[in-house]
């Protein structure tokens, strides 16, 4: 993975534009001492590091704006920074940039129960959100693994998504308005209140547009009614190409459950060892869930499970109470953390048509012998976003590439069956060099023109999404 | 004015972009008489057609955006599936003839009462191909529900008026449709009862899938409480709402009164209608300065969407003279900037040939972006010049 050369004459103005930020920010929100710095050198994908060359905390929209104005004057890449949890290296800074982080920006500035909205600033978690307004049963509905940390400005930049997309959409349908600040400082205002845009839908391409059109630092986040109950049932099968077919039938049969948990031997087995739920032995094992009143739950559950009986399952088990239903879910909710004990590994996010997953799993398991390392798959089958973790071990000379190369082999998969690179991580620089292996030049020379009408010098986290030598011409600008 | 323009595929639709010579009128099924209609060849994607995949089992439909409505909607009908986002059709209220086709639909991002629940028409549409003002065949998502590769360029394609491109192919999200559905009525007095009815039923956890009012024929407002999906699930959410509801006005269960509320029949006759969108609660504000506006003529109002979607009418009585129609207008445009939302005219004989913005006028910043935005897909200024202001 390649990074552009860092700008030795940006490097000789860090004093310079330190100073200047100091003097729009409090002291201790400008960090441009190399021991500190070091603090932002990588996100979740730890596997590239670059301590940035200054890395900033402001405290508000204006803050951001006046630091934006002094880099854009500057001509100083920023990268914008949530809680640093990407996996794809959204917030990997290069060592001539100034990571703009939104942590200290964590307020909530409106609760609309009547309105069912919420105005948080951007540096707020995903799963604080729902704490601000659970006293009154409300909830904020995507829900990424890392919600615990994960802060709005990254689900926003990455669309992010979650176990219960299925049912409640991902970051981009539940979002009605933000405040960003442009490149060049200036403050807008996109969406609101209201639903739907009546001029062009530009909230809808700033969600996901991995912090390089603007920096967002206020979101209006749509809030929805608690669920009375929720309950899942796992359904163990002896072969994945079965399983699917039971995934199809379930949506076909007009249940929608909130969730379809995917999980195949590999990660079961890891996952049995590490968090000891229970799981049986098999091929390939689903947690459904459904949501509703106790009645409607039992009703539901019901129907899934006579679907699930034509497909002679090994084993079916509904659970029965709240301390069952954390049962079957241990094991799933732990599946990262029981892989990371066993190996390094990389997670890939790629989507695919749902009916393409027997095929997909049997050329990955194929992939996988042909490299040499082990993978197992988890992921949200309902709608074919996949999760297989590549396992390698790092400290051997090559597997990194080694795993490199075959994940972009699982992902070109994903492509040719009629899926995408990414379902909710994003390309960031992870899967930047595969986007020609889905878009076409003059598909991607769109997209790159987009980005010139927002950020025309290319400042904002420029060395992202697109391949390098596809936008070279216009960050060289 | 030479002949209309049906290209066949996608690579006649470049080329009929590449050659224009002037501006192109870019029509579906021509339903949709919004906006200023732009002088020009017009350039109609009819004869598009065609379903182009299917597989119930993902939930995914792929068509050609000359496929009609009707179509689409029998072929998810056979495999008990709908476009959950049940698009308006426009042709009852506007009195507009022809076929409502997915492109249009998407074009204008058309939704109707369920958009509360499930989403708006972009909320559905998983992937694009469309031809822009350069000829360039372009590509954006894909065919899968789960998609972050690259800008999310088919958000900004729908409801674009195919200003930045023609649509040619679309993949859709459906859904199964619903085993049954229930209305409950509740009858209730003024209009900030109305929207704190909805707005109570809206807090529940049952999976309300449409809130709006209703004029009963003596005149009567009543507020509609729509829940969907299996029977014995059905019958517990109505028994759940009429009892949090009772409180807001006499509660009855009628039968499927939502095609009304969707088309809007009753507004056919009208001269100028307005489709407003703002936070809900803000739609007593607006309708304060309607009754002030309005308080010798009086107007017609609906909400739908819990009243984040207002509709607002004159009819030709109503609608007594030039200046203060556009009085009107420009005052409810102003207030809706205020509020934060936005207000279109939808159609009006008195106003539409006068020189007011139909579509609600965006801010400094906004505008700024989209016209640069407007420039890079569609450099010659050919596609609708115009339409959205």
């Amino acid at each position: 993975m390649e990074m552009p050369q860092p700008n030795s004459e940006i490097l000789l103005k860090k004093a310079k534009v330190a100073a200047a930020l100091r003097a729009v920010l409090p002291h201790d929100a400008v960090i441009d001492d190399s021991s500190e710095t070091r603090a932002y050198e990588c996100d979740a994908l730890t596997a590239y590091r670059c301590p940035p060359m200054i890395a900033v905390l402001p405290s508000t929209t204006q803050q951001v704006s006046d630091v934006l104005k002094i880099c854009h004057r500057e001509g100083v890449p920023v990268v914008p920074r949530g809680s640093g949890t990407s996996l794809a290296g959204g917030a990997l800074p290069t060592a001539d940039c100034v990571i703009l982080g939104v942590a200290k920006m964590s307020q909530v500035l409106e609760t609309d129960y009547e309105n069912r909205l919420i105005r948080v600033q951007s540096g707020r978690t995903n799963l604080s959100v729902s704490g601000a307004v659970e006293e009154e049963d409300f909830f904020y509905a995507p829900d990424p693994s890392s919600q615990l940390a994960c802060a709005i400005a990254g689900n926003i930049a990455m669309n992010s998504g979650g176990a219960h997309c299925l049912k409640y959409g991902v970051t981009t349908n539940n979002l009605l308005g933000v405040t960003m600040v442009m490149m060049d400082g200036e403050i807008v205002e996109i969406g609101g209140g209201h639903l739907d845009s009546s001029g062009l839908d530009i909230l809808g391409i700033i969600c996901g547009s991995e912090g390089q059109l603007g920096v967002v630092t206020e979101a209006i986040l749509r809030i929805l009614p608690k669920p009375e109950g929720a309950r899942p049932v796992m359904i163990a099968f002896d072969s994945n190409e079965v399983a699917g077919a039971c995934v199809a039938d379930i949506i076909k049969a007009g249940v929608l459950p909130v969730a379809i948990e995917f999980m195949d031997r590999p990660i079961i087995e890891i996952c049995e060892n590490f968090a000891k739920a229970g799981y049986p032995e098999c091929e390939a094992l689903l947690i459904v869930e459904v949501e509703g009143s106790e009645t409607e739950i039992q009703d539901q559950l019901d129907r899934i499970c006579t679907i699930a009986q034509k497909h002679n399952p090994v084993e079916l088990r509904q659970s029965q109470s709240d301390a069952e239903s954390a049962a079957i879910w241990l094991g799933r909710k732990s599946a990262f953390g029981a892989v990371g004990q066993v190996a390094d590994y990389m997670c890939l996010d790629g989507t695919i048509p749902v009916s393409a997953l027997p095929e997909v799993l049997r050329r990955i398991k194929e992939l996988s012998k042909y490299y040499g390392l082990r993978v197992g798959n988890v992921f949200h089958a309902g709608d074919g976003n996949m999760h297989p973790l590549i396992m390698f071990d790092a400290n051997k000379e090559g597997d990194l590439e080694l795993c490199e190369a075959m994940g972009a082999d699982v992902l070109r998969l994903c492509v040719e069956v009629g899926g995408c690179l990414t379902g909710e991580h994003g390309v960031g620089i992870e899967k930047r060099d595969l986007m020609e292996d889905q878009y076409s030049a003059s598909d991607l020379e769109i997209q790159m023109a987009v980005k010139d009408v927002f950020d025309p010098g290319w400042l904002l986290n420029p060395a992202k999404v697109f391949p390098l030598s596809v936008s070279e011409s216009r960050r060289a600008s | 004015m030479s002949a209309p323009l049906f290209p066949q595929d996608e690579a006649e639709l470049s080329a009929a972009i590449i050659d224009a010579a002037g501006p192109l009128q870019i029509l579906g099924g021509g339903t949709r008489t919004i906006g200023r209609i732009s002088e020009g060849q017009k350039l109609s994607t009819a004869q598009l057609k065609g379903i182009v995949l299917y597989e119930p089992g993902a939930l995914t439909l792929v068509a050609k955006t000359g496929t009609s409505i009707a179509d689409i909607v029998t072929a998810l009908a056979a495999e008990n599936q709908k476009l959950a986002f049940e698009p308006m059709d426009h042709r009852i209220m506007l009195g507009t003839e022809g076929t409502p086709t997915l492109g249009g639909v998407m074009a204008a991002n058309v939704s109707g009462p369920r958009r509360i629940q499930v989403g708006a028409a972009r909320d559905f549409a998983l992937g694009v191909s469309f031809v822009d003002g350069s000829g360039r065949f372009l590509k954006n998502g894909g065919r899968v529900m789960k998609n972050v590769t690259g800008y999310d360029l088919v958000k900004l394609m729908a409801g674009s008026w195919g200003t930045l491109g023609v649509l040619s192919e679309v993949a859709l999200k459906v859904l199964p449709v619903s085993e049954t559905q229930a209305t409950l009525k509740i009858h209730v007095s003024y209009w900030d009862n109305a929207v704190a009815c909805m707005s109570a039923a809206l807090g529940t956890p049952f999976d309300v899938s449409g809130a709006a009012t209703v004029r009963d024929a003596a005149g009567g407002l009543g507020v509609i409480i729509r829940v969907e999906g299996f029977e014995a699930s059905i019958r517990y959410r109505m028994t759940e709402l009429r009892a949090r509801l009772a409180k807001f006005g006499e509660t009855e269960e009628i039968s499927d009164p939502w095609a009304e509320v969707k088309d809007l029949p009753a507004w056919a006759p009208l001269d100028t209608v307005w489709k407003v969108s703002v936070r809900p609660t803000d739609a007593l504000n607006v309708i304060a300065m309607m009754k002030e506006l309005q308080k010798d003529y009086g107007f017609s109002c609906q909400l739908d969407w819990g009243g984040g979607l207002m509709w607002l009418g004159l009819d030709a009585k109503q609608a007594r003279d030039l200046p203060a129609c556009i009085q009107v207008h420009t005052a409810l445009q102003g207030a809706v900037a205020q509020l934060g939302g936005h207000a279109t005219l939808m159609k009006s004989d008195i106003l539409s040939e006068q020189d007011i913005p139909h579509f609600q006028p965006l801010s400094r910043p906004v505008e700024m972006i989209t016209q640069t935005l407007r420039g890079k897909f569609d450099p010659r200024g050919i596609l609708n010049p115009g339409r959205m202001n």
